[in-house]
């Protein structure tokens, strides 16, 4: 197989030094290869970093894992949208293909973000079922199968950033904690288990920066690339705090 | 009580958007509307209103207190936003936007509109047809009315919409769809009051 011009792809490539310093854009363009995602395509960059000048370069910084859309690790901003790289496939963008840090994010170099305040924010939840006792606390309470099902897709959250990342109201100026925490809220509130806990951590989400910080436009859903129904869990959320603000100001028997 | 008022201001924020203020803007939109039949007929509803009993009361708790939390927090609440409109364009994204710009026309309207008409009353003017009558002949003024008004009533019907939202009465994407059909119509009907009143008064 003969072709009389290699084909080849452009990236326009965002990059950022140290985590203070300012960001620039280099451009790199890589022969083409079929079936390349842009992961693969930023290993051939890093193989031999020379970009569109010919200048030698520093390969590019830039977070990965699983590489199949379950760890949510290599999340970037290609093409203006944030999503996972692994599952970018190159015959499937517009070229040049543009590559941005997802900036909600402290940029820690290049397309490197940390993500630590989504981690925080899942502790600060309580997004677990506390099964640990002293002594053997027995089986617990067994759960309807079609809940289950319904669970799993809550459960699919990689805490990936890209609904934070879309969402207008997370940003320098507000300390919302954003959609993804609030659904796993929904997500363990669900469970035979975890609704013994339900209280605080509905309590935990009506604090600052909690739920009421969200706003509605929705760019949320549309943008999660597992298809959660992130406004869905946040409406349910709103009703539950409701009742919960309810309970906690005229009393309840409950806790 | 104070670990969450964050959440006790944006439930109350919520809250008087709709009742008292919405249910405000609805009446007054109504009353308003005596202008197409006349003069007479506006300066009627105009007295009525005027000579409700206890009405400082009225405007104070109804009015005046609910409007100024709604405004100052308001203000808040649209400028801790970073809209991004140019990125993902969806219609709730937009919607997003356009309830915090409408918000800031409505307030900059209404602080005009309350001096013009309810601080030159206390003043001793006397608010009537013949007053917005001459109000509206200049047409800078009519169109900046027309736009203020239909502001005012977009907010208050997207700000419906998300009051539902925000109280967890609509929770299924469902529910939240024909929620948009019904504050449309809500804010096509409305604006058709108002903008029918404005013109009447030239």
């Amino acid at each position: 197989m003969q072709e009389t011009k290699a084909k080849t792809v452009r990236f326009v490539i965002s990059r950022q030094d140290t985590l203070d310093s300012a960001p620039y854009q280099e451009e790199f363009e890589i022969d083409y290869r079929p079936n390349m995602n842009v992961i693969s395509a930023l290993m051939e960059i890093r193989r031999n970093p020379v970009n569109v000048k010919g200048e030698n370069t520093t390969p590019i910084a830039w977070d990965m894992n699983c590489l199949e859309e379950v760890c949510g690790a290599c999340s970037m901003v290609i093409n203006g949208k944030p999503r996972q790289s692994c599952t970018a496939l190159v015959d499937q963008l517009e070229q040049p293909i543009r590559l941005e840090p997802m900036r909600t994010f402290p940029v820690v170099r290049d397309l490197q973000v940390d993500r630590s305040r989504m981690f925080d924010s899942l502790k600060k939840v309580k997004a677990w079922i506390p099964i640990d006792g002293t002594y053997d606390l027995g089986p617990g309470p067994r759960m309807p199968e079609r809940k289950r099902q319904w669970a799993y897709e809550l459960s699919k959250c990689m805490t990936c950033g890209v609904c934070l990342e879309a969402c207008p109201n997370v940003n320098s100026k507000s300390d919302f904690i954003g959609p993804a925490p609030l659904s796993q809220v929904r997500l363990f509130n669900a469970h035979p288990t975890g609704e013994m806990n339900k209280a605080e951590r509905l309590e935990q989400i009506m604090g600052d920066g909690g739920l009421a910080n969200c706003g509605n436009s929705q760019n949320c859903v549309q943008s999660c690339p597992k298809g959660i129904p992130l406004t869905t869990s946040i409406a349910a959320l709103n009703r539950d705090t409701t009742f919960q603000s309810f309970k906690n100001f005229f009393g309840s028997d409950q806790i | 009580m104070a670990g969450n008022r964050e959440f006790f201001n944006r439930r109350l924020h919520s809250l008087l958007g709709v009742i008292p203020v919405g249910l405000f803007l609805v009446q007054h939109l109504v009353v308003n509307h005596f202008a197409t039949g006349g003069e007479e007929s506006f300066n009627n509803a105009a007295h009525f209103m005027e000579s409700l009993p206890f009405r400082i009361f009225l405007e104070t708790f109804v009015i005046y207190l609910p409007l100024l939390f709604h405004a100052i927090y308001g203000l808040y609440i649209a400028f801790t936003a970073k809209n991004n409109t140019s990125r993902y364009s969806y219609f709730r994204n937009w919607m997003f936007m356009l309830q915090r710009i409408s918000g800031v026309i409505t307030l900059v309207f209404v602080a005009w509109h309350v001096w013009e008409t309810r601080v030159q009353a206390a003043f001793g003017a006397e608010v009537n047809f013949q007053m917005m009558e001459n109000i509206l002949a200049n047409p800078f003024m009519f169109w900046f009315y027309i736009i203020g008004v239909i502001s005012a009533i977009f907010h208050f019907a997207n700000g419906l919409w998300s009051f539902l939202v925000s109280w967890g009465i609509t929770v299924s994407p469902r529910s939240q769809v024909i929620s948009t059909y019904v504050t449309i119509g809500i804010f096509i009907a409305l604006s058709i009051v108002g903008v029918r009143a404005l013109t009447a008064f030239i």
